[in-house]
């Protein structure tokens, strides 16, 4: 079949597809979103959005004992959630193959942490495999799901940003046609209590050793001998890196299985090169195990921990090149992403620096309001800690309760919040939530879950109702309010500080990014009625400047949201 | 031929990303090597965007790091200036004059530099151009893209039918008239 130019993310679910996949579950993450989102344009496979990672893994798992490849997608943050799944079903192993992708974001282009899934692979016991480019990424999803059930074991396929997020160029095939297997009762090998377990561990160490012992030959990890002056140990698109600037003036060990790790294949190309380089971003994970095999190598003592590699920071470190270039010569000023034109979210900040509330903040693109000018957020941690963690703090400090709020958006507050809520209510904490509902998950780049009424594949679903749930778990004060309108947002979050009770402010606004949101036309500044008192610019709309002393709206931007118009003392600001 | 690297640069929300497509799926059909990267996720927000466009008989990186870009098409003036270490000695910059003030110049913490146009065209070879009056008058402000995809084309060795086919493969059917008329205006600019 003919070669297409693919995503990496986009080249794994036609893996998944070419490998007679039947069950994908996954929450959203950057950079691993596109995976299910293309996996579900294949109709021969089921795909689902779950409420969060720890489901994700275990409808996929649950699919694999019953038979049938499966699938599960998160971003490295996400596998912290679904480690509990991972580390037990390292032991039961699986029937059908089970297959968890896993990307991770050197450089934080969108992510909270710059943590290493590697460790998770040999922490777990479960094999990795990391392809450099978007034609590995689909060949070594089929073979994740034929080691799978080589070794009865699941295996975690991991990917980097600059993986999951760059096109080249991949070639196609058929779907194989894999039959769901027959599941057959085993205790011993699926009820994990201690019985069962203690020689279920006996097997789990005796797998690594038949893996390793395959490693040594197989070919997912490729040596290329050239010059030998140089030997270059590395794993996925740090390759490329290499590659390009050493060219044929080194040699290669490409890591293609990162967990476990071959021996005597190391030992092997170790002792042909003269100075060997371990090429890896973030942790010294490769350079750790060659030092462990007696192995004098190069590697953070030259490379950094932190972001990011790139041809230049290999050339420079083990060539001492670099290239000229050239600079403007006046300072620039930082583009960081802010709040959309027409957010919903903006509203609510603006009324939370109004009140001079402590925010305990929480994952999404509402993270944002912690940016000059709304200026709104005190704390971001990990999903669904805006909640436990304001709870926490009001249980030092009960006065701290009338003067702080949690933040959370609607995905986000399913994915983890709904627990933390249920903590507020059974501990009786005098707390103030707000779930920002903008009937999407966000951030991500507009992916359904169980508040927007759609599945995957925009099929309508049962809609959780976030208003019947809070008063379920007990939580009596619930209020819901439209961001949009400055006063009724501001005079709710006053209200409801100051009861001695548990309440939930529902700020419900669709993005303005949906397709299905109406715009208005653009709004206009009336230059003769602005004052240029720089009242609208205190809501930090991009679509609002200064011009001349006077304020100016981008009508390329302007969705005729109104919230600069409430903020204008002069009727300056017309439709 | 060795690598040819182009930087796409812009503010979230302009269609870099299109852009980078296009380019893409025109370097394919002339049978290169290609790798394309993008960034996703939050800094689409408003925030300063890149994407790299790489091609040639075999590529190994799929990003460009400073020095080494041969062409930079820039959205947005004052990104063109941010990425300006990226070009290489020599290389070409295509840039909107369109001017997005960044968060810190809204709020008045920063200025919007002056004389930025003056200051590339003092360290590149710059054709500079207001694309998006052009892409108005091809009937939407979002097709900045797409005219400035014309631009590029006349700086690059495939033919402009190649293109147009490409443009008509790559957009939605709905605003295929819209963007070829885009691409035209930015083609005989």
């Amino acid at each position: 079949m003919a070669k297409k130019l693919l995503l990496g993310n986009e080249a794994v679910a036609r893996g998944l597809f070419e490998a007679g996949c039947n069950v994908v579950s996954s929450y959203p993450g950057t950079p691993s979103t596109e995976i299910t989102e293309y996996a579900a344009t294949y109709d021969e496979m089921y795909s689902e959005w779950a409420p969060n990672e720890k489901v994700a893994c275990e409808v996929a798992l649950g699919a694999a004992i019953a038979g049938a490849r499966s699938f599960c997608g998160m971003k490295h943050v996400g596998l912290n959630v679904a480690a509990d799944p991972l580390f037990t079903a390292s032991y039961t192993g699986v029937n059908g193959g089970f297959v968890i992708g896993v990307a991770d974001d050197p450089g934080m282009h969108s992510s909270q942490n710059e943590q290493d899934s590697r460790h998770y692979a040999e922490a777990s016991k479960v094999m990795m495999l990391e392809p450099a480019d978007s034609k590995e990424c689909l060949e070594y999803t089929k073979k994740a799901f034929e080691f799978s059930e080589k070794f009865d074991t699941p295996v975690i396929l991991r990917l980097t940003t600059r993986v999951a997020h760059s096109r080249s160029l991949t070639e196609l095939s058929e779907r194989a046609d894999v039959p769901v297997k027959e599941y057959v009762k085993n205790p011993q090998k699926y009820v994990m209590m201690p019985a069962n377990a203690i020689p279920k561990h006996v097997v789990v160490e005796d797998r690594i050793a038949k893996q390793i012992e395959l490693f040594e030959t197989d070919d997912i990890n490729t040596v290329e001998y050239y010059d030998k002056k140089i030997g270059v140990i590395t794993a996925g698109n740090c390759y490329n890196y290499a590659k390009e600037v050493l060219g044929k003036n080194a040699s290669y060990l490409k890591l293609g299985c990162v967990y476990p790790l071959p021996e005597k294949k190391i030992l092997d190309f170790a002792n042909e090169c003269e100075t060997i380089y371990v090429i890896e971003e973030l942790d010294p994970y490769i350079e750790n195990h060659c030092k462990k095999l007696g192995i004098k190598v190069h590697g953070k003592d030259v490379f950094t921990l932190q972001g990011e590699y790139s041809q230049a920071l290999v050339a420079k470190a083990i060539l001492g090149e670099t290239k000229e270039f050239d600079g403007v010569s006046f300072d620039i000023p930082r583009r960081p992403p802010v709040l959309c034109a027409g957010c919903p979210h903006r509203g609510l900040f603006y009324a939370l620096k109004q009140e001079k509330v402590t925010v305990s903040g929480d994952i999404g693109c509402y993270t944002l309001g912690a940016l000059q000018p709304l200026d709104s957020i005190d704390t971001v941690i990990c999903m669904g800690a805006s909640i436990s963690a304001l709870h926490g703090r009001n249980k030092v400090d009960p006065e701290n309760a009338k003067k702080s709020v949690a933040v959370i958006g609607d995905s986000t507050f399913i994915h983890s919040g709904v627990t933390s809520l249920i903590d507020i209510a059974y501990n009786n904490s005098a707390s103030t939530v707000i779930v920002l509902d903008n009937s999407i998950t966000g951030m991500t780049g507009h992916q359904q879950n169980p508040t927007t009424g759609k599945t995957i594949k925009g099929d309508p679903a049962t809609q959780v109702d976030i208003v019947a749930l809070a008063h379920a778990i007990g939580i009596k004060r619930v209020k819901v309010v439209d961001p949009y309108n400055l006063k009724e947002t501001r005079d709710t979050i006053h209200e409801e500080l100051a009861v001695d009770e548990p309440s939930l402010i529902i700020s419900r606004r669709p993005c303005a990014l949906l397709k299905t949101v109406k715009h208005n036309p653009p709004l206009k500044v009336n230059k003769d009625k602005c004052k240029s008192c720089k009242m609208c610019m205190k809501i930090g709309c991009p679509a609002i400047s200064m011009k001349d002393g006077k304020a100016e709206i981008d009508f390329t931007q302007c969705v005729g949201c109104n919230v600069c118009t409430q903020m204008c003392k002069f009727d300056a600001i017309e439709a | 031929m060795n690598t040819y690297s182009v930087m796409i640069v812009g503010v979230g929300g302009q269609g870099t990303l299109l852009a980078s497509r296009l380019l893409g799926n025109a370097v394919i059909s002339a049978g290169y090597d290609v790798k394309v990267s993008e960034v996703h996720g939050m800094s689409q927000r408003g925030g300063s965007v890149i994407t790299y466009v790489r091609y040639g008989e075999e590529v190994h990186s799929p990003i460009i790091e400073k020095g080494e870009a041969d062409l930079i098409i820039a959205f947005e003036l004052l990104e063109a200036a941010r990425y300006l270490p990226f070009l290489k000695k020599g290389g070409k910059i295509v840039v909107n004059t369109q001017q997005i003030d960044p968060m810190s110049v809204v709020t008045g913490a920063a200025e919007y530099p002056a004389g930025v146009l003056e200051e590339l065209k003092a360290k590149a070879d710059v054709t500079a151009l207001d694309a998006l009056s052009l892409a108005v008058e091809a009937g939407s402000s979002k097709a900045v893209n797409v005219v400035l995809m014309g631009v590029v084309a006349k700086h690059m060795e495939f033919t402009k039918e190649a293109w147009e086919k490409v443009v008509e493969e790559t957009v939605p059917p709905r605003f295929r008239e819209l963007n070829l008329k885009a691409f035209d205006l930015g083609y005989n600019v």
